[in-house]
């Protein structure tokens, strides 16, 4: 079972700080949600509001179209996995997993037996006697949202469970994560400050920044066609190139900037005018080295100032003559050989792979 | 001899000096502050009561008249036990379990707003005005209670005063007085071993026990309570100790008829003159006070390096 996930008109403020400013998303059933966004950005004040630790102070938080306004959160039928993961370090595995039964006074053999179940599901059988402290960071985690599914709640709620472990873990445990989402079907509600970990798990994304929304939508169209400045540079990397709009054609725009004339798709949410400041943006891995035959409406003349090599890409920095950085990929695979530092070449990229927007501050800034 | 003691890591790790000086203050501690005076009272406790000068003579030898008048009462008497001194004893260890238990239920609560509840600046002021009235000395505190106790006394003066009671309520005579005075005694020495426990819970835990769907009482008995153990054993240990071995408070509040037991202690030591029978009450008050906690101990499975962490 699991339950849509409304916040409407919320806001959540702290003396006259608001923590979260006019938040209104819709997580739909069996969605796997994320909200992605530096820290402080309200991300966890949000997820404090669905699991019920945190009272709105002004709008709703609708779980399964109810109100939840003044159920506390064990009441709701949300289950919040904690950055630390708080398992209880003087219990069982098994304890821990079956807290939630014990408290509602299922009887010991029926506790058992779902502990068992929840173990086999993580892929933990008969270690349900261990104690805590006696698992590794992966399993820690996995007992995590074993215990927060024995409730069997609707909406399943993770604050940056995974900040903890190291990188080779990390990536397995988004996998596994996803993997028990499709098979318990339930609503992942997910936060976290990594966008790889946004993008790879989630059905749908929601940028924050600075207690508002930014940007809701599938990971491929926050990545291609960011709204704001701010997640073209959060979510992925990305080359501001900052001048005026000199020129429409249809739904592209052409940019002056202080080294040459660039032509960007503009968003239908966000169309310029002839004079506006504007920002175009190009993707590192959307500059290429052009070869014989390749035809690019867009050139770039840079200087190469240094070289990082990060094993299936290569990176290089460059400047623009106005002094203005660039960095560029190359797929390991490439021959960049003849490039070196202080050489000066021309990039090329395609009008459909770079955005314009209007100006406004990054998240780089 | 010098060589070998000053090439100890312990000496290399401090410094000649600081080792030194450690060595002497722990001896001397240990030596004339514990090991003495204790072995001097249990040697003391063996011997016949004897005035200084006939010490060493024929009058003065090992014995153990003072532990069988404790059980036996005195030779001449008709009773076939000392009914009236181990009743002291049976009521004392039995009053401050009552007052140790009191204790723990009056402070845990309190202890468990300051630690998880309050804002920092309201623990501060909680917790100063919990020690302040400690500034001033037990003995006086007492007396404060009497005033407030006595049959004349502030609470029976106002109750009556507006007509609640005709007849003033006999708190000195009923060991009320006595039972809160000992309870507010050692106050402190419950709260502070419960505060430190109860502090360094993560309030994510309480928080997921809740997020779990458990009540507030079973957050408490399943989260705080089990972590919080050491500190409950450590505080009940220490008031249940310095209970037992309270003296300024009874003096002060107990009802005339009833006696504590380190009253009798003392009534052995300076009204009766009888060192050697006052030590041996004293060392019985101490081992069984001794075997009693690590009876305690053994029950919630608590180890004494947890306790005086």
């Amino acid at each position: 079972m699991s339950a849509d996930v409304e916040l409407s008109d919320v806001s959540v403020t702290f003396g006259s700080f608001y923590a979260a400013k006019n938040v209104n998303v819709k997580v739909n059933g069996g969605e796997f949600f994320s909200f992605l966004g530096p820290s402080g950005c309200g991300k966890t004040t949000l997820l404090r509001a669905i699991s019920g630790f945190q009272e709105p102070s002004e709008g709703k938080v609708l779980i399964d179209n109810k109100d939840m306004s003044g159920i506390g959160p064990n009441k709701r039928p949300t289950a919040l996995i904690f950055q630390n993961l708080a398992l209880f370090p003087l219990m069982s595995v098994s304890e821990n997993i079956a807290f939630s039964l014990e408290v509602r006074g299922v009887s010991k053999e029926e506790r058992k037996k779902r502990a068992d179940e929840l173990l086999e599901l993580i892929a933990l059988e008969g270690q349900g006697d261990k104690k805590v402290h006696q698992l590794s960071g992966g399993q820690k985690q996995r007992v995590a949202i074993a215990r927060a599914l024995a409730v069997e709640p609707k909406v399943l709620l993770l604050d940056e469970p995974l900040s903890a472990l190291d990188l080779k873990l990390r990536q397995r445990m988004r996998t596994e994560l996803r993997e028990i989402q499709k098979r318990v079907n339930i609503t992942f509600i997910y936060i976290t400050h990594d966008q790889g970990e946004a993008l790879t798990m989630s059905d749908r994304i929601a940028v924050m920044n600075e207690g508002e929304l930014e940007q809701i939508g599938k990971c491929d169209e926050v990545y291609n066609n960011p709204l704001t400045p701010f997640v073209a540079t959060f979510v992925g990397e990305n080359n501001p190139l900052y001048g005026k709009v000199t020129g429409i054609d249809g739904d592209k725009a052409q940019i002056e900037t202080a080294d040459g004339q660039y032509l960007a798709m503009m968003n239908e949410s966000k169309k310029l005018n002839i004079g506006d400041e504007s920002i175009a943006f190009v993707r590192p891995e959307s500059l290429f080295i052009p070869r014989d035959g390749d035809n690019f409406d867009n050139k770039i003349n840079v200087n190469i100032e240094s070289f990082e090599f990060e094993g299936n890409l290569k990176n290089f920095y460059a400047r623009l003559q106005s002094g203005a950085k660039i960095k560029f990929s190359v797929p390991n695979a490439i021959d960049t050989s003849t490039i070196s530092s202080g050489s000066s070449i021309a990039l090329g990229f395609d009008s459909s792979k770079s955005v314009i927007l209007p100006k406004a501050s990054l998240a780089i800034d | 001899m010098n060589n070998f003691l000053f090439t100890q890591p312990f000496f290399k790790k401090n410094g000649k000096a600081v080792a030194i000086y450690f060595l002497v203050a722990i001896i001397f501690w240990f030596v004339f502050l514990v090991i003495i005076p204790q072995f001097y009272m249990l040697d003391l406790s063996f011997r016949t009561n004897v005035p200084p000068l006939a010490r060493g003579g024929p009058e003065d030898y090992y014995t153990f008249e003072h532990y069988s008048h404790f059980i036996f009462g005195s030779k001449t008497a008709t009773d076939a036990f000392n009914f009236v001194d181990l009743g002291v004893f049976g009521r004392t260890i039995f009053v401050s379990m009552l007052v140790t238990i009191a204790n723990l239920l009056f402070c845990y609560p309190i202890a468990f707003y300051i630690a998880k509840i309050a804002n920092p600046s309201t623990a501060r002021l909680l917790i100063v005005s919990l020690i302040i009235p400690f500034w001033i000395n037990e003995l006086l505190r007492s007396f404060a209670l009497r005033i407030l106790f006595a049959n004349e006394g502030v609470i029976n003066n106002f109750l009556t005063g507006i007509g609640i009671l005709d007849q003033g309520i006999l708190f000195i005579t009923y060991d009320i007085g006595l039972y809160t005075g000992l309870i507010y005694a050692y106050i402190l020495l419950m709260m502070f071993p419960l505060y430190n426990a109860i502090e360094s819970l993560d309030i994510n835990q309480i928080e997921a026990a809740k997020d779990l769907g458990s009540s507030s009482f079973r957050t408490h008995w399943r989260i705080v309570i089990p972590h919080a153990q050491p500190g409950i054993v450590s505080g009940c240990t220490m008031v249940f100790m310095l209970t037992v071995g309270a003296l300024a408070t009874p003096v002060v509040l107990s009802s005339p008829n009833t006696l504590w037991f380190p009253q009798l202690i003392y009534q052995w030591f300076n009204m009766n003159d009888n060192w050697s029978r006052g030590s041996a009450y004293s060392i019985i008050l101490l081992i069984v006070s001794v075997i009693f906690v690590l009876t305690m101990m053994r029950i919630f499975k608590v180890r004494i390096g947890e306790i005086i962490k």
